[in-house]
């Protein structure tokens, strides 16, 4: 455990130490114009849809719509008017409540079915497991659009239709390829010489599985999990195309489909919508944000 | 010499056997292991694929399965303006928006990848458009882009670059525009990253050398940077690609399609005809007449990571 935690610690400080290394070359005048400039620039460009949002939510409809005599970047009188009326006069907590127990669910499966695989496949190496390692990863490349509408007519055929299981088990179609493509390569990283010498103390493979090698593949199945939760939370299309009753939607699709009504649009409550259906993902993400750097470019340059 | 020979005998047939039985009891493992993936993936994965291309050639609709009509779906959408517009549209879409996202994911990965105070701060916000669910961000886009209180165009007109608002969406010209800049938006954190990643991985000792070489800028990116970038670059936008062109949730909240259909995708032109038209069968034809553009870009993806193995001078 300290050994792969120190080879981390190494893995992410080695580049700060060998990075602009050549750095006193430049002027100052020089790196103000080709590097923080454009930075400032890029940070502003992506960052201003998410102030927009913050800032339309907590604004009065009055100030939203008259730009002549308020500065639509700033807000006067805050108000919570939105943020109230979306939490209680519509279903919004419902659809939070659904999301959070159909990403919750569909991680959890994956995770579960992706460990094994992914341990089969790095470990066991039963015959044939590169063919499968390569049918793991073209089965991520299978879009969800060439898929939800055979999807759809099963999910109707098997009584899923307009319930939390149609989404909870759909989802793993991509979830599970992408968790075993990320875990093998953690599993990789982990020594073979850990398992030969449980091997020769007499340890089975499912305890070597679940006392050696999980343990030390913390890590990886806490961002294997992230991506897995923040996948099925930002999932559309198939929740789009399976939920059709409103108690039963999730964040996105409820703030799209009921919130706008075609007479008008309540942007206040919209945005307050989309920000906080934002949050979870955000704050998680903050949370672990070096695992899940870190985990998507080794998944990228595995 | 025979004695020896005669003791060692018996030996290599237990190991062997022993060996055969380790590798049956690994296979048999290795199997009840797989199970579980295999299991979902078989079931809601391999066979959905399978169904969506029987579906394209049925007539099919919503409660009621279809029979069997030869390809009468195909023959159908190639005679259909619509469909040839969306093939135009999703190319469109797709070949723009990945050049836009690779110059400037490049861009930003190669200052991210400068000496910089709040380094780790800075990749941490850049990254934000991609975590943010894609459907709750178009809803901002949307309000961005709203004809009437537009605040680009407020902004525009402020300081006097333009003298009345821009249709945003409302505008087949400016509608394409919108979305490709949107998706734009989304995709530059994901390449930027991903870029940033294989820049760190470049000895500094390379570019110390190159300098010392002579080398200009210019030639150090060149020459150095962008061969060693390459499979990553391969990669990269392979992800890109097949993401940006099986793209449904944007248009969706944007446009669903509109105006005239001049950004309707082969997605979203799936999506409307198959589950709000009822017509599953042609639906699926469609979507399975994206599946040849895919296979395009999973085999470039194939000959990248080809490359990469032959660049690290490597059989695996």
């Amino acid at each position: 455990m300290a050994e792969i935690k120190s080879a981390a610690i190494k893995k992410t400080k080695r580049p700060e130490l060998d990075e602009g290394g050549m750095g006193y070359l430049q002027s100052l005048p020089r790196r103000v114009v080709t590097v923080y400039l454009p930075l400032l620039v890029f940070v502003i460009v992506l960052l201003f849809p998410f102030y927009w949002m913050t800032i339309t939510a907590i604004k009065p409809n009055h100030e939203m719509t008259d730009y002549a005599n308020f500065n639509p970047f700033w807000v006067v009188h805050p108000t919570f008017e939105h943020i109230r009326y979306l939490l209680f006069d519509t279903s919004y907590p419902g659809w939070l409540l659904n999301t959070i127990i159909i990403s919750t669910a569909a991680t959890f499966l994956s995770l579960l079915a992706a460990v094994f695989a992914a341990y089969a496949i790095e470990r066991l190496r039963f015959s044939g497991a590169r063919q499968v390692g390569l049918a793991i990863f073209l089965a991520y490349l299978v879009p969800p659009s060439i898929l939800f509408i055979p999807l759809s007519v099963m999910v109707f055929n098997l009584g899923l239709y307009d319930t939390p299981f149609a989404l909870i088990l759909t989802y793993p179609t991509f979830l599970v390829p992408f968790c075993t493509w990320l875990l093998m390569g953690y599993f990789r990283s982990i020594p073979f010489e850990l398992e030969e010498c449980a091997l020769i103390d007499g340890a089975s493979r499912w305890q070597i599985l679940v006392k050696i090698v999980l343990p030390l593949s913390v890590p990886g199945l806490i961002s294997a999990g992230i991506f897995a939760f923040t996948l099925s939370w930002n999932e559309f299309i198939y929740a789009l195309t399976f939920i059709q009753s409103s108690e039963n939607k999730t964040v996105p699709v409820g703030v799209l489909t009921e919130l706008v009504r075609s007479d008008v649009y309540e942007w206040g409550a919209l945005m307050a919508g989309a920000l906080i259906g934002s949050l979870p993902v955000v704050v998680l993400y903050s949370f672990f944000v070096e695992h899940y750097v870190s985990s998507m470019t080794g998944a990228v340059k595995e | 010499m025979a004695v020896s020979s005669a003791a060692v005998q018996p030996r290599p047939s237990i190991l062997s056997r022993s060996l055969s039985l380790l590798a049956d009891s690994r296979n048999a493992l290795g199997f009840g292991f797989m199970l579980p993936a295999a299991a979902l993936l078989l079931v809601f994965l391999t066979y959905p694929l399978g169904l969506g291309i029987w579906l394209g050639f049925t007539d099919a609709r919503i409660g009621r399965p279809g029979i069997f009509i030869g390809i009468e779906n195909y023959q159908y959408l190639s005679d259909d303006a619509v469909f040839w517009l969306s093939v135009f549209n999703t190319l469109l879409y797709t070949i723009s928006a990945s050049i836009l996202k690779f110059a400037l994911g490049l861009w930003l990965a190669l200052i991210l990848n400068q000496n910089l105070p709040f380094k780790s701060f800075f990749r941490a916000i850049v990254l934000l458009p991609w975590v943010v669910p894609t459907v709750l961000s178009a809803i901002a886009f949307w309000w961005i882009y709203d004809s009437q209180f537009s605040i680009l165009s407020w902004a525009l007109m402020e300081m006097g670059l333009i003298d009345h608002r821009i249709n945003f969406l409302g505008d087949p010209e400016n509608a394409r525009a919108s979305v490709i800049a949107a998706n734009v938006w989304r995709g530059i954190p994901f390449v930027a990253i991903t870029l940033l990643a294989g820049l760190q991985t470049i000895p500094q000792s390379l570019y110390e050398a190159a300098t010392l070489d002579g080398a200009s800028r210019w030639q150090l990116f060149r020459f150095v940077t962008l061969p060693l970038l390459t499979p990553i670059i391969a990669i990269t936008m392979t992800f890109s690609v097949l993401f940006t062109f099986t793209d449904f949730q944007l248009i969706y909240v944007l446009t669903r399609g509109g105006p005239v259909n001049a950004t309707h995708l082969m997605a979203t032109l799936s999506f409307q005809r198959g589950i709000s038209g009822g017509q599953l069968g042609e639906g699926a034809a469609i979507a399975v007449a994206m599946i040849p553009f895919l296979l395009a870009a999973i085999l470039f993806s194939y000959f990248g990571l080809q490359r990469r193995k032959w660049q690290q001078g490597g059989g695996d």
